[in-house]
């Protein structure tokens, strides 16, 4: 801050120096030209009075002539100095006003401005590395859920799109290039409340770079990054960063899901989107020949996975030569009826329009659909602002990049545990995933679930921990009842329970909790609310193990005769 | 040479002697007392602080911080000579003179450390 104040100073040498030479003269030579007094004896004036007129005068206040009336050759020195004055002012307000608009002193200011911002900052938060359309979604979903979060990005534009963005809590932008560390800094990746750094600009090398930064300058926070080629993958996987995330890899990964098992796609869709989304509607895509336009990073990694799948695809691509096509790649865009004839529309089941144009990709669909109007049909969205007309196109699923980051990195986020749960869940069957589906539609309504996590620990949930420690009684149905009625279940449905590295699916209602145990729900916004009043007090908890109502205070607890802690009173 | 060390050594000096000729007499003598140059002082001393202005490193912090005491210890004096002037019955008095004189001599300490300063920097900096 005191940097604002010395450049300011410093840019305005001149015109102070100019201005205190222009009083001093001034004032010298009124102190210097002979006047006369009202009674007409010869008079000077002195500095006092001098500077009094002077300042007056130079700041075109004008009192008159005082104390006495001037002689002619004070006037003379009045009127040299109206004009020596005034113009020093102007000149000193005019550098003031350039300096304090100059572009470069404007970015020292707000970068300041900045800077105490996330000074301010006490609770935890992450600092998110792009603000394009992922980050933008993973800004939102974060301040939705509570944390705070900073943002470095390069482009100006964007900054003031946040700046416009009406989010919970204010989340500080600096506009800068994050692959600078000093930047990463500024915005306080060495401060101990900063628990991670999410790299989500679209230049794979910046998200290198700001990985490295944080593995250096602070091992201790999760880093999360997005690539979008495998050498980079690879390359940021080798110093230890916690996740990764290839949107292409991810997308492709979860279309091979939904076709060799709908319902674990389901289950991944639901479990990992963001507060209040609408429930997402289950997808059948067909087995059969798939038509994949565009071979890029894109159109390889949905080739790759449906080869696994034993799919048969035929790839459209204008240049194969440039991007390593197979030799059976029929060349040309596919938005044009030729083309997508020469592939076989006629009999295949679904396609893939993966180009990296979105006006491109609705093309293709559209001639797609007027030559067989059965396809399943797979778009590849690049633009977050083409979503008015993705979502006219009526496409059965459609791949947004920032979308599949944004919700991948919410759910590491918010839950840990959640991505144990999803590793082992794809090993179950789909009707495994079916019945699980329907059970968390039936406490969900129509919103996304949440997923929360409980810890048997003193710290997470003393009521609990205490509980299990001195009754030993406690099971998982006690921690779903509703604290307002035990005989009514809260809206959600336990997914997971880690216990020393052993995790157990789907634990049923006697399942008995120990100490250090980490749970998994997912259900309803409210039942969350109403299991940390279970979780947090001792009262609440015995009530729904024993269906009880314990006095709390000490007297009356005397005077029933019940001298244990509620938390210790038996069943 | 550089031109604005020089501009900028000459209003510091130049600051000092100033100073230092108000100061020089008997400190209750008004006659030995000029009000000029009691007044060039505070303007050459303003001109030094601004020069000063801007220099981010620690001697230009220290040297900012002496100009600063010595204009605030000489525009205090002229303003104890202004009341006296002029707001009081009496005039100028050698007691108030004792004062307005003994306030200049603490800006002429202020001054010898920004000299001292100036000069050290330039036999540092040998060139």
């Amino acid at each position: 801050m005191p940097n604002i104040v010395f450049v300011l100073l410093r840019r305005l040498h001149s015109p102070l120096i100019v201005l205190i030479l222009v009083y001093a003269i001034s004032i010298l030579g009124f102190t210097l030209i002979p006047g006369v007094d009202d009674q007409g004896r010869p008079w000077r004036m002195d500095f006092f009075h001098a500077f009094y007129f002077v300042s007056f005068m130079g700041t075109t206040i004008g009192f008159g002539e005082i104390p006495y009336p001037f002689t002619d050759a004070q006037r003379l020195w009045a009127t040299v100095s109206i004009y020596a004055t005034v113009v020093a002012w102007l000149y000193g307000i005019g550098a003031l006003l350039s300096a304090l608009q100059d572009p470069g002193f404007r970015r020292l200011l707000t970068e300041q401005a900045f800077r105490r911002a996330v000074h301010r900052i006490r609770d935890p938060f992450y600092l998110v590395c792009g603000y394009g359309d992922t980050g933008s979604m993973l800004v939102r979903a974060l301040t939705d859920a509570g944390f705070n979060a900073v943002v470095v990005e390069l482009r100006q534009e964007r900054v003031d799109a946040l700046e416009l963005e009406d989010l919970r809590t204010f989340v500080p932008a600096l506009c800068a290039d994050a692959a600078e560390p000093d930047n990463l800094l500024k915005a306080g990746l060495h401060k101990p409340n900063c628990i991670g750094v999410v790299a989500l600009t679209n230049n794979d090398a910046v998200n290198l770079q700001v990985a490295i930064t944080s593995n250096l300058l602070n091992p201790e926070i999760a880093t999360i990054a997005r690539a979008e080629t495998r050498e980079v993958e690879a390359n940021i996987a080798s110093f230890g960063t916690n996740h990764i995330i290839n949107p292409f890899d991810t997308f492709a990964g979860r279309l091979a899901l939904a076709l060799h098992s709908p319902g674990t796609y389901l289950l991944y869709e639901w479990l990992t989107s963001v507060p209040n989304e609408p429930l997402k509607a289950p997808i059948y895509p067909p087995h059969g020949k798939w038509i994949l336009c565009g071979y890029g990073r894109f159109g390889k990694a949905v080739h790759q996975r449906l080869r696994e799948e034993n799919i048969e695809v035929t790839i459209i691509e204008s240049r194969p030569q440039a991007t390593g096509a197979p030799p059976d790649t029929v060349v040309g865009w596919g938005t044009e009826a030729e083309t997508l004839l020469q592939a076989g529309v006629q009999d295949a089941v679904g396609i893939v329009a993966g180009t990296d144009n979105d006006a491109n990709n609705l093309s293709i669909l559209m001639t797609a659909h007027d030559l067989n109007s059965n396809l399943f049909r797979v778009a590849r969205q690049n633009s977050r602002s083409n979503d008015a007309i993705f979502q006219a196109a009526d496409v059965d699923l459609i791949m947004r990049r920032g979308s599949i980051i944004a919700h991948k990195i919410f759910a590491l986020i918010q839950t840990p545990l959640l991505e144990t749960f999803l590793h082992l869940a794809r090993r179950q069957d789909n009707d495994w995933a079916n019945r699980l589906n329907s059970r968390i539609y039936g406490v969900v309504e129509d919103r996304a679930p949440v997923t929360w996590e409980v810890d048997i620990t003193e710290a997470d949930s003393p009521a609990l921990a205490a509980r299990v420690r001195e009754a030993g009684d406690l099971r998982l149905e006690h921690v779903c009842r509703d604290p307002r009625d035990r005989d009514h279940l809260l809206p959600c449905v336990p997914l997971l329970c880690e216990r020393h590295n052993e995790d157990i699916l789907l634990p049923d209602d006697d399942f008995r909790l120990q100490i250090g145990d980490r749970l998994l729900f997912c259900g309803h916004p409210a039942a969350r609310g109403m299991m940390e009043w279970v979780r947090g007090n001792a009262s609440v908890l015995n009530y729904v193990v024993t269906g009880e109502e314990h006095p709390a205070g000490y007297l009356w607890r005397l005077m029933t005769g019940h001298r244990n802690a509620p938390g210790s009173a038996r069943a | 040479m550089n031109l604005e060390k020089v501009i900028f050594a000459f209003f510091i000096v130049l600051a000092l002697t100033l100073n230092f000729g108000f100061f020089l007499g008997d400190i209750d003598n008004p006659v030995h007392h000029n009000v000029y140059e009691l007044y060039a002082a505070i303007v050459v001393s303003l001109i030094a602080t601004v020069l000063k202005f801007g220099d981010r490193s620690h001697i230009g912090a220290v040297l900012l911080a002496t100009s600063l005491v010595a204009d605030l210890q000489l525009i205090a004096a002229a303003l104890v000579w202004g009341i006296v002037e002029n707001m009081t019955e009496t005039g100028m008095t050698p007691h108030a003179m004792a004062a307005i004189i003994s306030l200049s001599g603490g800006a002429v300490l202020a001054n010898v450390t920004s000299v001292v300063l100036l000069v050290t920097e330039t036999v540092m900096v040998r060139r």
